[in-house]
Order: structure tokens, then C-alpha cells, then sequence
């Protein structure tokens, strides 16, 4: 009897407490083991440094960030998505890295009726037919990275390129991507497989085809042994080296003086000029000891991001249409400068040709070398029926 | 395909073979010898190139390093031989591929609890940081000529212990024959022992040659541990000559077959076609192989056990 008037009094307690005492949970889907979980463990740094400025608040409203690795397996990350929003009661959810589990983790998040939020994947899927108010990529959609360097090869003239991807849809993708503005001559298409280990063979081909550059799409370890085998061979002195997520700042310790002069694209970089991504940088660094990637970036964009929402609806995150229109007014200062949302919640901004450039600490880093596309909006936009 | 392509081909081919051996030969000799399936295999190789790029760090020589990553990873296989495997010996293969599975993913978190998850890289060591022109435009590094002659001179090495020496001679015996041999007063459980100590060695010892042309990571060992059971079955069982054989056949296959499909099927299909079909026959290929010798000769290409 006792405990049960107890329990009513902490009842009576909690429910006089004001809105404000309990905070705003925001869950994040990030993959943190297995040989990718640099990228993810980058965009939790990210987010967590904007948190952590702002004393645990985000736009006024008390955070809380719960963080869940789903690792790379799809049914991983359907149940821990649920878990966070049945269980642990997320009020907004930021993931994921990797394409193919944004795709697994998009149907448990938005039935529930929560808004979900990409810092990295940006697949065409979601882009076009399938896009929903409640869902945002503050990143880029997918094949934005790859048609950088095709528009760049055609406006350099380039004749003859040859082409190399993992055999897998991304890579495809990939490759589809940097034909849509390149007009010149493919020499050759190579597909390898996933995880591939000893170039060699490739890059016999690639000697043989002698074009006037590679364009590659070689993602983590991948990317750190296709650029020291193509050093050692030779080929760096013989052809321009365009590539998409395989020089950047999670491989480049590992690449290093290998990488020096080549080319990627990409929506930011750690020496992009202005004023809040120069501060980011520089405090990102001092923090965590490593020069932040385009995940930290974009990690530290959807904090920022979340932040003007929820100052615009004074920390009431149950009114999800409210917070919808919050977060599509994209009202923050994005580290990339120029940001906001187009009709499919797909960001409509510049992208850069970087190329790989050593400090003068020894650090290697990408560097914006001229902006390639203005207000980009991807292709699939047209395809959304939102307005 | 010029000739000159197709040489060069042959040469990368013949690499990635020899790369293979090495990693087969343990896994063979501690297969056929102990009848003992050790998936951990591939972890060995990946912690030989971690325990390289360590001790490189700390002598900043790649030889004095090789031989620190050499000793430890000896050391490790005996401390798993002691802690572990010894106790599998008598279970049936599933017990053993479930142990041995467990310790993959142990290693696999182990090392990036210390080393961390990015990919990591060893230089080339400086005595063999040159390379000289294969092809018009394309250099060969002298380096990858060095694990070519290293890997010969391991199975030399090899052939020489297991044919002409007494412990080679037990090894074989305990193969064919481990009841007979224990009657005899062999101890057959240290046999096991150094078997099993000198093929996580050899693992490791591929794992820090590699480390120089390819990426040390967190599960770099997974993909090549299953081309190794490719080599070993295609060689037979338990079988050293068969090993080097099949991982030589494997190798040229797996190079050839990736460089030339995709051309070849060129000529009977629409070029877009080709691009799709010709990477993913490629990738099959030797297991289509493997499937051609099993169903020839379904002991492998060399036996070594005649029980």
C-alpha cells in the first residue's frame, strides 16, 4: 500500500515537472566495428563536439545522444532501430554510413513516425520515388561524389579514361554516375571483386590502355592498397588519378606521400574556406587528435541541423510535422556555407574537386581545388513526388 | 591481349600463387597431418602483418622487424596450440570449426582494440624500394620479385624438411599412420605441436611479406583463408608438393582469368553484357576449377595420405 502511494507521488511529481526536464533523445544508427567503423566512429565525433560545445544542449533543448552500432549486417540494424525508438524512446535518429543499411533501418524509423536523418548515405532510391517528409540527408546524394570527376575530366578535355569499381551496385553506381557528364572516350571497364587485394593484374591493363586518366571508386582498404600499388607501378607520373571515398581523410594516414597530388570530390573539406568550418576543424583536431573527414563534417551538420529545429519548436519534438518543416527550413550555418534542402530533402549545394595535399606538419589532407558544381540538385529529384 | 601483357599476367599470377603457398602449406601440414580443421588460420596471416608494422615502428628496419613479427607470431601459435587447440584434437570437425571460428572474431576485434580500425601500412624496405620497367610504362617493383624468390625458397625449404629429414619423416608417418607412430614411442602430441608452431609461422610470415604491397586491417585474413582451402583441396590434402602445385595453378588462374574474361566474352556477347557477366565468371573461377579436379580426382591433385 505503501509503495503504491509512493509511486503515485513520484507519478504526481513527474508529470507537474515542466516539458523542458526531459531531454530530447536523439538515437544514432552508425557502424562502429568491422573494418569500416572509422567512418562512423567520425560522424558520432562529430556530432558529439557540436553537442559537447553547447553543454549538452542542442539549440537550447537538453540532448541526449545514444549512440548504437549496427554494424554491417541489415537485421542488425532493423532491430537495434527499433530499440531505440520503442524502447529507448528516440525522438529523432541519425544514420546511417553505409547505403545498403540506410535501406534496411529506413522502414522500422519511418513507420514509427520518427524523422531520420542521413549524415552519410544518400542512395537514388530515396532520393526519387521513395522519398518522405520524414526523412533528411544532410550529406549528398550518392552519385554526386562520382559526377564531380566525370564533369571535371570533360571540362579538362581528357580523351580517354578508364574506369575501375568494386563489382558491386555502389560501384556501378559509380561508374554510371561519372559517365552521366563525361562525354569523352571509356577506354576500359573493370569490375573487381569486393575486397579485392593485389591490383597487379588491373593495373597491367591500365598501363596497357594508357589513358589520359583513371577514375576509380575504391572505398577503404581497397582504396589504400590501389593507391600504393599504383605508386609503385608507376602509373601516378604517367595519368591523372580521379577517384570517389578513395583518398580521404580515413585512408590517407594509411596512404600517405602515395596519395600526394590525387584527385577526389567531394561537399567539403577539412581547408574549405570559411569561417565555422575553419573553427571546426581546428577544435575537431584538438579533441580527438586526427583531421576530421567529410563524416565528422556531416556528423557535425546534423547536430547543427537538429539544433535550429529544435530551437524553432522550443524543445517540443512530439509535433513531428512542426520539427519536419524545422528541419526542412535547414536555418543553420553549415560548415559548407551554402546549404539547403531541395524537394526530395536532398541538400542543393556546391561540390569541389580536392586533391591530396601535405601539410606542413606532415598531416596529409584533402584540399578544395575549384568548386565543380553550383547548387548541385541531383537527378533523382524529379522523380520525388514531394513538394 | 599483347604478349607482353600476357607475360606480365603470368608474372602477377604466379605471385598472388606463391603468396598463397605460404599461407596453404601451414594450413595443410596441421589439416592433413592433424586431421585438425583450424579456420584461424587466416587471422595468423593478419596478425604476422600487424605484429610487422609494430615492430617496424619500434627498429625502424623491415629485416629486424620480419624476424620480431616471425618470433612472436611462432610464440602465439604454440601459446593457441597450448590454450586451445590441444583440447580439440579429439572432438569431431564441428567442435573445431566453431573454437576456431570464435578465435577469428576474437582476433579480429583484438587487433583493433590495439592497433585501431583504420587500415594501416608498412614501407617497403629500402634495399628493394626500386623497380625496373615490365612493360612500356609499367614498373615491376623489385620488391614483389623478392616475394617471389622468398616464396620459392620457403617450399625448398619445406620439401627439404618434410622428404629428407627425421622429423619430416615423422610428420609424414604421423599423417599416414599417427596410431602406428605413437606406438613406436613417438610423442605425437608435441609432433602436433611443432607442426602447428610452424604453421602459424609461415602464416605470419606471408602476413609481413604482404604487408608492404597490400593494406593491414581488421579481417584481411577472412577472404584469402578460403582460397587457401581452394588450394588445398585442388592440391590434396595434407599434401606440400600438392599445395605449391595448386596455389600456383590458383594464382595464374584467378590473374588470367580476371584479366581475360571479360575480353573474351567480349567476342561472343554485346560489350555492356560482357562488362556484367565477364567479372562475376571471373570470380568464379576457381572454384569451377576446384569443382573440375574434385570430380576427376577426388582425393586432390597429389595425395599425401594413403589411409
Amino acid at each position: 500500500m505503501k509503495r503504491c502511494v509512493l509511486s503515485a507521488a513520484v507519478a504526481a511529481i513527474a508529470l507537474a515537472a515542466p516539458a523542458a526536464a526531459e531531454p530530447v533523445r536523439v538515437g544514432m544508427l552508425v557502424t562502429l566495428s568491422g573494418p569500416a567503423a572509422a567512418l562512423g566512429q567520425q560522424a558520432v565525433d562529430g556530432f558529439t563536439l557540436a553537442l559537447e560545445a553547447n553543454g549538452g544542449r542542442l539549440g537550447g533543448v537538453q540532448t541526449e545522444l545514444l549512440v548504437e552500432d549496427i554494424e554491417l549486417k541489415p537485421d542488425v540494424a532493423q532491430t537495434k532501430a527499433r530499440a531505440l525508438i520503442e524502447r529507448d524512446g528516440a525522438d529523432v535518429v541519425v544514420g546511417t554510413i553505409f547505403s545498403n543499411m540506410l535501406a534496411a533501418v529506413f522502414k522500422p524509423v519511418i513507420d514509427s513516425g520518427t524523422i531520420l536523418i542521413s549524415p552519410n548515405a544518400g542512395p537514388s532510391i530515396f532520393a526519387g520515388r521513395n522519398c518522405h517528409p520524414n526523412f533528411f540527408a544532410v550529406s549528398y546524394q550518392n552519385d554526386q561524389n562520382h559526377e564531380i570527376l566525370g564533369r571535371y575530366a570533360e571540362e579538362q578535355g581528357f580523351e580517354n579514361v578508364f574506369l575501375m569499381a568494386p563489382n558491386y551496385q555502389a560501384g556501378k553506381d559509380s561508374l554510371a554516375g561519372f559517365k552521366r557528364h563525361y562525354t569523352g572516350t571509356v577506354v576500359d571497364e573493370v569490375y573487381t571483386p569486393l575486397g579485392h587485394q593485389d591490383f597487379s593484374a588491373e593495373l597491367a591493363r591500365i598501363a596497357a590502355a594508357s589513358p589520359d586518366a583513371l577514375f576509380t571508386f575504391m572505398p577503404g582498404g581497397m582504396g589504400v592498397r590501389l593507391v600504393r600499388q599504383f605508386r609503385q607501378a608507376g602509373l601516378a607520373d604517367r595519368m591523372v588519378f580521379l577517384s570517389a571515398f578513395t583518398v580521404d581523410e580515413t585512408t590517407l594516414p594509411a596512404q600517405g606521400e602515395d596519395a600526394l597530388g590525387f584527385f577526389g570530390g567531394g561537399a567539403w573539406a577539412p581547408d574549405l574556406d570559411n569561417e565555422q568550418s575553419r573553427a571546426f576543424t581546428a577544435s575537431f583536431e584538438a579533441t580527438y587528435g586526427y583531421i576530421p573527414g567529410v563524416y565528422a563534417a556531416f556528423g557535425h551538420d546534423a547536430a547543427m541541423l537538429l539544433a535550429s529545429a529544435f530551437e524553432k519548436v522550443e524543445g517540443d519534438v512530439a509535433d513531428t510535422a512542426a520539427l519536419q518543416a524545422a528541419i526542412k527550413a535547414a536555418d543553420f550555418t553549415s560548415l559548407r556555407g551554402d546549404f539547403r534542402f531541395g524537394t526530395n530533402n536532398f541538400p542543393v549545394q556546391d561540390f569541389y574537386l580536392l586533391q591530396v595535399v601535405q601539410r606542413d606538419d606532415g598531416a596529409f589532407h584533402t584540399s578544395v581545388v575549384q568548386r565543380v558544381f553550383d547548387d548541385h540538385v541531383d537527378v533523382y529529384a524529379a522523380d520525388c513526388s514531394m513538394n | 591481349m599483347s604478349t607482353t601483357l600476357l607475360l606480365v599476367q603470368v608474372l602477377n599470377g604466379l605471385q598472388l600463387g606463391v603468396l598463397l603457398f605460404l599461407i596453404a602449406a601451414g594450413l595443410t601440414l596441421v589439416f592433413g597431418v592433424m586431421g585438425f580443421i583450424n579456420l584461424a588460420h587466416g587471422v595468423q596471416y593478419m596478425v604476422g602483418a600487424y605484429l610487422a608494422v609494430h615492430y617496424y615502428a619500434w627498429f625502424e628496419h623491415f629485416g629486424l622487424a620480419l624476424l620480431a613479427a616471425l618470433l612472436t607470431a611462432l610464440a602465439l601459435g604454440l601459446l593457441l596450440e597450448a590454450l586451445i587447440f590441444r583440447r580439440l584434437y579429439d572432438r569431431d570437425h564441428l567442435d573445431q570449426v566453431l573454437a576456431t571460428f570464435g578465435i577469428i572474431l576474437f582476433l579480429n576485434e583484438a587487433v583493433k582494440v590495439v592497433w585501431g580500425p583504420l587500415p594501416l601500412s608498412l614501407p617497403t624496405p629500402e634495399v628493394l624500394s626500386g623497380s625496373f620497367v615490365l612493360m612500356d610504362g609499367l614498373l615491376y617493383p623489385t620488391y614483389r620479385l623478392a616475394i617471389l624468390g622468398a616464396g620459392l625458397l620457403v617450399a625448398f625449404g619445406l620439401w627439404v624438411v618434410v622428404m629428407r629429414t627425421r622429423i619430416g619423416m615423422l610428420i609424414r608417418a604421423g599423417a599416414t599412420h599417427p596410431h602406428i607412430v605413437s606406438a613406436l614411442g613417438v610423442d605425437i602430441r608435441r609432433l602436433f605441436l611443432i607442426v602447428f608452431g610452424f604453421g602459424a609461422m609461415l602464416a605470419g610470415f606471408a602476413g609481413a611479406l604482404a604487408a608492404p604491397i597490400l593494406s593491414v586491417e581488421p579481417g584481411m585474413g577472412d577472404n584469402l583463408l578460403i582460397v587457401a582451402f581452394v588450394v588445398i583441396i585442388i592440391g590434396g590434402i595434407g599434401s606440400i608438393r600438392g599445395a605449391f602445385v595448386a596455389a600456383l595453378l590458383v594464382g595464374l588462374v584467378d590473374t588470367l582469368g580476371r584479366s581475360l574474361a571479360t575480353d573474351v566474352l567480349r567476342l561472343v556477347l554485346e560489350p555492356s553484357t560482357a562488362n556484367q557477366v565477364g567479372p562475376a565468371i571471373a570470380s568464379m573461377l576457381i572454384y569451377i576449377l576446384m569443382a573440375l579436379v574434385l570430380w576427376v580426382r577426388p582425393q586432390g591433385l597429389f595425395v599425401a595420405r594413403s589411409a
